[in-house]
């Protein structure tokens, strides 16, 4: 079993955290992970992309390869876009349908949903409102992970402890809006 | 020893650590920043480690030297182009009769994620004629590290590791090993060796190329360097390095037959090695992260005359990173592809922060320049460099550290005005002092503005060498005009005010300097996280 997958969003936006709340579940699960980042001068609100590798074998190379990829991960719709290449056709887009608009030439939102929708494999989730209604704002990337998790290999008591881990610095009640949003995520 | 989920940096780290390190230097650059800040924080809390950054790789580089010297096992980290900067001190040192293991560490940014270039540092490995080893997983860049330090203190002399952006910054399980004493304090006797005078540097000299002898043993045997033959499949051999190796067994399966490989992770590169491969193929295809290192050695070595392939023919580019799809051509294999959308997508190019005080800097600078029918104004690198870009489109070089005062002066001399350059505190701090004295010995009609934001922001919020505090008091040091001297706060508030300031220093013929004093606001929101006063 392998599955690649590649996650996209606005630096700034949390893109590493989901990519290691993902990989720490799997490999709690005992699968091997590897995950490649990007730092420097890209994460200053550009276009930011990680490459998240999870197999039961061992994993030679920390990228993803084109037509490879079984998930793309967005944080932000006109992202989920950029990457297509490396989706495999029988692969999902998981995006949040939030727009962080911060290019003068950002299009038109409705043209970037039908887009997104026409490759007839997307999940589109109004992350924002579901985490707003798990009493958590921040809990956006949290309800991504949810919406995605029903795809990924990694069985889902995996990544509620894995987002117990993340949390638990921040208290009880973080770690429990944090869940909520997952499970409402996930449905 | 547990597991652990470690970056390519930090596994470097922990690597030195564990092989008994007592000090490690450096200067922030991505990809290599956060080798230090894993020393950094481990050495938070343990008596038996020093660690620190530095001014500049340079003076990085000549402090991890001294603690050679007296038998301590050291640790200095650089970008690429910082080596450039500590290549006097690195070449020299190749010449010493090196004590306690000292180990560089270069983390190269082929595709140029977050650089200026893409400058392979093997050929500094060669050039100095020392040892560098290359490691392409986690695991090794823990276990080679440990490999340099014993490999620097039986040859006596400095070994690089070379590791490149995916590497640096891509994590993965790391099995750490026992963790071994430090060395006493041991001066040499030999302190001959540490002395290049002429002629006891030709001796130096003389010995070091004798030694490439035991060099290329080491390397044609080590099992860092694997050869295997397939005698049953002739039509063409592989040699990988780095990562290539990676992408080359993920691809490989798709071959009909496994042909004959050699990996080199260790350098000189392994001659008899390569010699046996050339010997059992009609074709040697060359998969190397960065430039044509080997491919350029095979030309100029091999005895016999044989194809060989890779980026001097164009069957993998000669520019950007390897990655898993632009090394199947060169084995023959058809290309992939993915998804397709019809929308035309626009870039989104990375920006200052929203409230950034460099942008209020720029704001100012611009209206300045719009008093004047031509002006030039200079930069330097660091997350201010994003100024070149629209909205702000303020700044027109960016070529290296310090770099925009020296051409501000020469345009300046050559009788252009008015000239501005602008760098960022601790580019300034790094090699920005020397070109303002050599203003300030010729009185040069410019204007340098220090965008002083209290941090080495780029590269994660690192401290900068010197304060803020004292920035005003080294100007004045080094014989700027005091009147000239001023300090503006950059806030929109103020742009009026700002603007009268730049303006009458760009008028004034002779050197001022302007410091644009606003703290980062990502180390604001550090600062106050942590509960912490400035």
């Amino acid at each position: 079993m392998k599955y690649d997958i590649i996650l996209a969003g606005v630096g700034g936006q949390g893109v590493l955290s989901v990519a290691a709340c993902i990989a720490t579940s799997a490999m709690l699960q005992g699968l091997n992970v590897r995950q490649s980042e990007v730092h420097g001068m890209a994460q200053r609100g550009g276009a930011v992309m990680s490459h998240l590798r999870i197999s039961d074998k061992e994993i030679p190379g920390d990228l993803v390869g084109r037509g490879n990829a079984d998930m793309i991960l967005s944080m932000e719709p006109l992202e989920s876009l950029r990457y297509l290449d490396y989706l495999n056709p029988e692969g999902k887009i998981v995006t949040s349908s939030e727009t962080v608009i911060n290019i003068p030439d950002y299009p038109d939102e409705s043209e970037i949903i039908e887009n997104v929708k026409a490759t007839g494999v997307s999940v589109i989730v109004d992350a924002k409102a579901i985490a707003r209604e798990s009493g958590n704002m921040k809990a956006a990337n949290i309800v991504i992970v949810g919406a995605a998790s029903s795809y990924l290999p990694v069985e889902q008591k995996y990544i509620e402890q894995a987002i117990k881990q993340m949390f638990s610095a921040k208290g009880e009640d973080v770690v429990e809006q944090n869940l909520k949003a997952f499970i409402s995520g996930r449905a | 020893m547990d597991e652990m989920v470690l970056l390519g940096d930090e596994a470097l780290a922990l690597g030195a650590i564990d092989a008994g390190m007592s000090s490690a230097y450096g200067y922030p650059g991505t990809p290599s920043s956060e080798i230090m800040e894993y020393i950094l924080e481990y050495s938070s809390s343990s008596k038996d480690l020093f660690a620190t950054w530095s001014s500049n790789e340079k003076t990085a580089y000549e402090e991890a030297l001294g603690a050679s010297f007296v038998g301590k096992r050291v640790l200095v980290t650089m970008k690429h182009v910082g080596l450039n900067v500590a290549a006097d001190s690195f070449m020299n040192s190749a010449l010493c009769d090196i004590n306690g293991g000292l180990v560089i560490a270069v983390a190269d940014d082929p595709g140029m994620h977050s650089s200026q270039g893409e400058q392979d540092s093997r050929y500094y490995s060669a050039f100095a004629r020392i040892m560098c080893f290359e490691p392409r997983n986690q695991q090794e860049c823990y276990e080679m590290t440990r490999e340099a330090f014993d490999i620097s203190e039986k040859f006596h002399i400095p070994v690089m590791i070379r590791l490149v952006t995916r590497l640096a910054h891509s994590r993965a399980v790391v099995v750490p090993s026992e963790k071994r004493e430090a060395n006493e304090l041991h001066k040499s006797d030999n302190t001959a060796g540490w002395r290049l005078l002429p002629a006891l540097a030709r001796k130096n000299w003389a010995k070091l190329l004798e030694d490439q002898t035991d060099f290329e043993k080491y390397t044609n045997e080590s099992e860092y360097n694997p050869l295997s033959i397939n005698t049953d499949f002739t039509d063409f051999g592989v040699i990988t390095t780095g990562l290539g190796r990676n992408y080359y067994d993920e691809a490989k399966i798709e071959l009909p037959s496994l042909p004959s490989h050699l990996h080199i992770s260790a350098y000189p590169a392994p001659k008899d090695k390569i010699q046996k491969l050339a010997a059992s193929v009609k074709k040697i295809v060359v998969i190397e992260e960065g430039c044509t290192f080997i491919e350029d050695y095979l030309r100029g070595y091999l005895e016999q005359s044989i194809e060989i392939s890779g980026k001097r023919n164009g069957a993998i580019s000669l520019t950007g990173e390897l990655n898993p799809d632009n090394i199947r051509g060169a084995l023959g294999l058809p290309k992939r592809e993915g998804l397709k959308t019809e929308m035309a997508l626009p870039g989104r190019p990375p920006q200052l922060c929203k409230g950034c005080p460099h942008a209020d800097t720029y704001a100012a600078i611009n209206s300045a320049r719009e008093e004047f029918d031509n002006s030039i104004v200079t930069s330097d690198i660091g997350c201010y460099s994003l100024g070149a870009l629209p909205p702000h489109k303020a700044i027109e070089t960016i070529i290296c550290m310090g770099a925009s005062i020296g051409t501000a002066k020469g345009a300046a001399e050559a009788g252009f005005k008015p000239v501005v350059a602008v760098i960022g505190d601790s580019t300034f701090l790094h090699s920005g002092i020397s070109p303002l004295v050599d203003a300030v010995s010729c009185n040069t009609p410019m204007t340098v503005i220090i965008l002083d934001n209290g941090t080495v922001a780029m590269t994660g919020g690192q401290e900068t060498i010197l304060p803020s505090s004292r920035l005003k008091s080294l100007i004045e040091g080094i014989g700027i005009e005091p009147d000239h001297i001023k300090t503006i706060v950059p806030l929109k508030k103020n742009h009026t005010e700002n603007v009268d300031v730049i303006k009458t220093e760009m008028e004034y013929d002779g050197i001022s300097v302007v410091i644009s004093l606003r703290e980062c606001l990502e180390t604001a929101r550090k600062r106050k996280k942590a509960g912490g006063n400035k």
